[in-house]
């Protein structure tokens, strides 16, 4: 990897030959007019889904461009796939215009210079965006440069039933004790699932004393140390955990029919409103909260980012300017509809736009702003790689 | 005249489809198996993707639950299916579950997968029903049953499916083994239904049917679908970890997915080795067992079990889509409430205009691809009949080296030749791609009992004047309407499931039900399961149907050609 990383580094400023120029917003439109995008996001979520087909309804409406939504189980076989098409010589017009992106993946693609750009900070709707209150510069540490735009801000929350589970829980440590009392009431997705990987990110966060170590690079020094603590933690929950962890749910949408059953007390989410539309969509009681530990939880923002090879780069600029709009913005966040954090500065947009906004009903089980409380940064994606492997080991083969 | 001419090049097409993709995706795959992947910087041969892959703490397991799982449900699902045939063939109640059949078979493996799962987990219908009255549950025991270490969910969800598979196949070749007299013998010479019938017609039997058993086992042995579903995940199963290494961001994993690949091929043949040593061994043992003359004591009780573990299955399917169809019109439905606390359209209304675009691609798709095969697959075996082009013994495992190769082991490899030739992303390349898989299903339903036609009938036509054209369009095919139909079923059914074909091959451009589906499950929105679980067993169904219907139609006034 590193090799390539190095040629491809040499090689990048050669290409985006003919490539739409992102500061002539005219010429981008005028291109994006009859284009088709093919954006690939992952598919898990009906909210989510139904959220990208009103975007795709919007841009057709408003330039003419075509949007569809391939869905995705794993946002990594979209890098596998332009990683594919590389290596076929497939340089113009690939199969993927666009990816619901970040984390390690974006690390990835941007390493391997399979991405467009820069763009991002060249869309109109960047003006709006709150670059200095929220991390849409950095994405897992990794800078963004340019080369994916952000289009919502995430948290983890923890969601309960109070009908089972009255009392928030401060710390990890306290969750330990409680799933100690209460065993078979807890479980994580099984990493290297995104959301499984980020609870072993925020126990660490929580218990390391100091975990500014994190936002460095991993180093073969200091990641045994570093992470004894967690696997300690670990061993002492797993027997505890449903199913005594000798089964994991796929992901964190699959553990919302989980609490509904009564089967689960507690999860996590990384969705602040995801609780609250699921009560709407009848996926979970009315009786569901949430609540987010007393030293805070682990933020991020999601992204979007155009491929090198797209042939519809002027369109999937247009479709990532409108997600930065006001406008897609209000509507990502009504907990009716998607529930997510906006990246929007609210100072920056107009009072009418804010308006909407703070019209909006957070829904029964959404925290607000405030009570969602200090946003911990993501560790340096490469402690989530190693952990995630490292978990494998220990308890994704154990049984 | 034009047939006559275009006949022989049938068969070296037919190979070309099947063989040519599979061949250039094991290419692809054994290069970076052996550590030659020039895309990442890596030049081989090298051995290192082994030791990785051997070096990976959860290989045995998964290795054990690959041949266990394959070799357990294939077992399982030829026995119930062999006794009952044995005991109830001709009965009403085997007629009663020939009705059921094409319900069954239409179903896809991931939708039945749901069924059940939607059944037997501690919240699930089953639970429902006896609670908390029987079992004093007020909250879902905290069992694990789906997802079990040993794999016993996962054969179960294979068992369901593979029953009514080789029920079908089997009632297709009942037609050719003279079933009814042999029975009228060994009935007078005083042996049981099921003592008789295994002494006299399994072996004949079971000689149509072999391949399909061959293709259960491979399929058995590296299914995905079924597996991420039912199957344990501390370790997964072999192909799970495949895929999940060939989809991995990082390249240089490919590589130790490419070995796994070759580990999973290997795992198979040897399976199938180990299968073709059992059917000498049982075939010994069998033979001394006719020879001892045992009329059958047991057989009653035999027959009571094959009947109760078929309903058996074929409830866990059917109840399985009832409760999928509960979930697609639930509102909230919390446990242990037999049904929700309300019902509603919505499901239907937010899912339901997408699955109508991705029942069209599917119904599209599947049509061409099945029409294709069929000719194809005729055109091949009319050649044999006619040119004496037979393939050898030999031969014939090159036709079903698609459905033993594990789709994991080629289909990356697949994907870099159709870019290479240009055809990239779309509707045609993924139709090319299905055509792999359906080819064999098609011919392997369709080539034994075309062959076991009697070729008197073909004489006796010409004997009347009819050139070799007339004989295959107004004799030979309208006699074989039954197995043509069935086969265009089993074909259709198979591009119906095709997951990873249409995903990889179509750059997830082109969105079947069942690529829809699958992305939703990861999500494990029941709701959304139901509606797409639906609408995929409706896609399929229709075609099973017609293959049952038709025929007794067209002959109900021809008792011959009638099976049994």
């Amino acid at each position: 990897m590193k090799h390539l990383a190095i040629l491809a580094a040499l090689i990048a400023p050669v290409s985006a030959f003919a490539d739409p120029n992102p500061a002539d917003w005219d010429a981008v439109k005028a291109e994006a007019a009859g284009q088709t995008v093919y954006w690939n996001a992952w598919g898990g979520s009906t909210t989510t889904n139904d959220f990208l087909a009103w975007v795709g309804s919007r841009v057709a409406e408003d330039y003419g461009v075509t949007l569809e939504h391939v869905k995705l189980t794993d946002t990594a076989d979209a890098v596998t796939r332009v990683l594919a098409e590389k290596q076929a010589g497939e340089d113009d017009d690939g199969a993927i215009d666009m990816i619901w992106i970040n984390g390690a993946n974006f690390a990835a693609m941007k390493e391997a210079d399979l991405l467009f750009g820069p763009y991002a900070e060249q869309l109109p709707n960047w003006a709006v965006v709150d670059v200095a209150g929220k991390t849409v510069q950095t994405d897992f540490t990794v800078p963004t440069d340019g080369y994916e735009s952000p289009w919502a801000m995430a948290q983890v929350v923890f969601v309960h039933d109070t009908a089972d589970m009255p009392n928030d829980i401060g710390s990890m440590a306290e969750l330990l004790e409680w799933a100690q009392a209460n065993p078979g009431r807890f479980s994580y997705p099984q990493p290297p699932d995104f959301l499984g990987t980020t609870f072993l990110k925020q126990v660490l966060v929580d218990i390391l004393p100091d975990p500014s170590v994190l936002s460095a690079e991993v180093t073969d020094d200091n990641y045994a140390e570093v992470t004894a603590p967690l696997w300690a933690y670990l061993d002492e929950l797993t027997p505890n955990l449903w199913r005594e962890g000798k089964a994991y749910p796929a992901t964190g949408t699959a553990m919302f029919p989980l609490i509904a059953d009564d089967e689960l007390d507690l999860s996590i989410s990384f969705s602040p409103g995801a609780a609250s539309t699921a009560i709407a969509n009848f996926e979970l009681p009315d009786t569901v909260r949430t609540f987010v530990l007393d030293k805070g939880t682990i933020g991020n923002a999601s992204f979007v980012t155009i491929p090198y090879n797209s042939g519809s780069k002027a369109g999937a600029m247009v479709v990532a300017n409108f997600l930065m709009s006001p406008e897609a913005q209000a509507r990502a966040q009504d907990p009716a509809i998607l529930g997510y954090g906006t990246v929007l500065d609210m100072e920056a947009i107009t009072a009418e736009e804010r308006a909407v906004f703070d019209g909006l009903e957070l829904g029964i089980a959404t925290l607000t702003p405030a009570e969602l409380g200090t946003v911990q940064a993501e560790p340096h994606p490469s402690w989530a790689t190693r952990l995630a492997d490292d978990w494998a080991d220990r308890y994704g083969v154990s049984q | 005249m034009k047939t006559r001419r275009l006949l022989p090049i049938l068969p070296v097409l037919t190979l070309l489809a099947m063989l040519g993709p599979v061949v250039a995706g094991l290419y692809g795959t054994a290069l970076p198996a052996f550590g030659h992947l020039p895309a990442a910087g890596l030049t081989g041969p090298s051995l290192n993707p082994f030791f990785e892959l051997f070096d990976w703490a959860g290989l045995p397991r998964a290795v054990m639950l690959s041949l266990g799982v394959g070799v357990g449900a294939t077992v399982i699902a030829l026995t119930i299916v062999m006794l009952l045939t044995a005991g109830w063939s001709g009965t009403r109640a085997f007629r009663f579950l020939e009705c059921l059949l094409s319900p069954l078979l239409s179903v896809p493996h991931a939708a039945a997968a749901f069924g059940l799962a939607f059944l037997i987990t501690p919240s699930g219908w089953i639970s429902r029903a006896l609670s908390p009255a029987v079992t004093g549950w007020d909250r879902p025991p905290d069992l694990l049953i789906v997802q079990d270490p040993l794999g016993l969910t996962m054969m179960a969800g294979l068992v369901i499916k593979e029953v009514p598979f080789l029920l079908l196949i089997t009632l297709a070749a009942l037609g050719q083994a003279d079933t009814t007299r042999s029975m009228a013998v060994a009935q007078a010479l005083g042996y049981g239904r099921v003592t008789g019938w295994l002494k006299t017609v399994f072996p004949r039997v079971y000689a149509q049917i072999r391949l399909a058993v061959y293709v259960v086992l491979a399929y058995s042995m590296s299914v995905v679908d079924v597996a991420v579903i039912l199957g344990p995940n501390t370790p997964p199963s072999l192909s799970v970890y495949i895929v999940r290494l060939m989809s991995d961001p990082d390249l240089a994993m490919r590589l130790q997915g490419a070995a796994a690949a070759l580990l999973q091929l290997g795992l198979v043949i040897g399976a199938l080795i180990i299968w073709r040593i059992g059917e000498v061994v049982v075939a010994a043992l069998g033979l001394r067992w006719i020879m001892a003359g045992h009329r059958g004591k047991i057989d009653p009780v035999v027959g009571a079990f094959a009947l109760l573990a078929s309903g058996a299955c074929a409830f866990a399917v059917v109840v399985g889509i009832v409760v999928l169809g509960v979930w697609s019109f639930a509102g909230f439905w919390s446990f242990p409430d037999f049904l929700p606390d309300q019902f509603t359209l919505r499901n239907w209304m937010r899912f339901g205009p997408n699955t109508l675009a991705a029942l069209g691609e599917t119904a599209l798709i599947a049509g061409c691809v099945t029409l294709v095969a069929l000719v194809l697959t005729i055109g091949c075996l009319e050649a044999e009949y006619r040119h004496g082009l037979t393939l050898s013994q030999r031969g014939m495992w090159l036709l079903y080296l698609p459905l033993l190769v594990p789709q994991t082991a080629f289909l990356p490899g697949l994907q870099t030749l159709m870019l290479n030739i240009g055809a990239d992303v779309g509707r045609v390349p993924v139709m090319l791609a299905h055509l792999v898989f359906v080819l064999p299903y098609v011919f392997l339903s369709l080539a034994d009992p075309f062959r076991a036609w009697d070729a008197r009938m073909g004489t006796i036509a010409n004997a009347l004047g009819a050139r070799p054209d007339r004989v295959l369009w107004a004799v030979r095919l309208p006699m074989l309407l039954r197995p043509i139909l069935t086969a265009m079923a089993v074909g259709l059914s198979v591009s119906v499931g095709q997951y990873l074909a249409t995903l990889l091959i179509g750059g997830g451009r082109v969105a079947t039900l069942t690529t829809e589906a699958v992305a939703l499950a990861s999500g494990g929105d029941r709701r959304a399961i139901g509606v797409y679980g639906l609408m995929q067993t409706g896609a399929a169904l229709v075609p099973f149907t017609l293959a049952l219907i038709v025929p007794a139609i067209v002959w109900r006034n021809r008792k011959g050609l009638r099976h049994g």
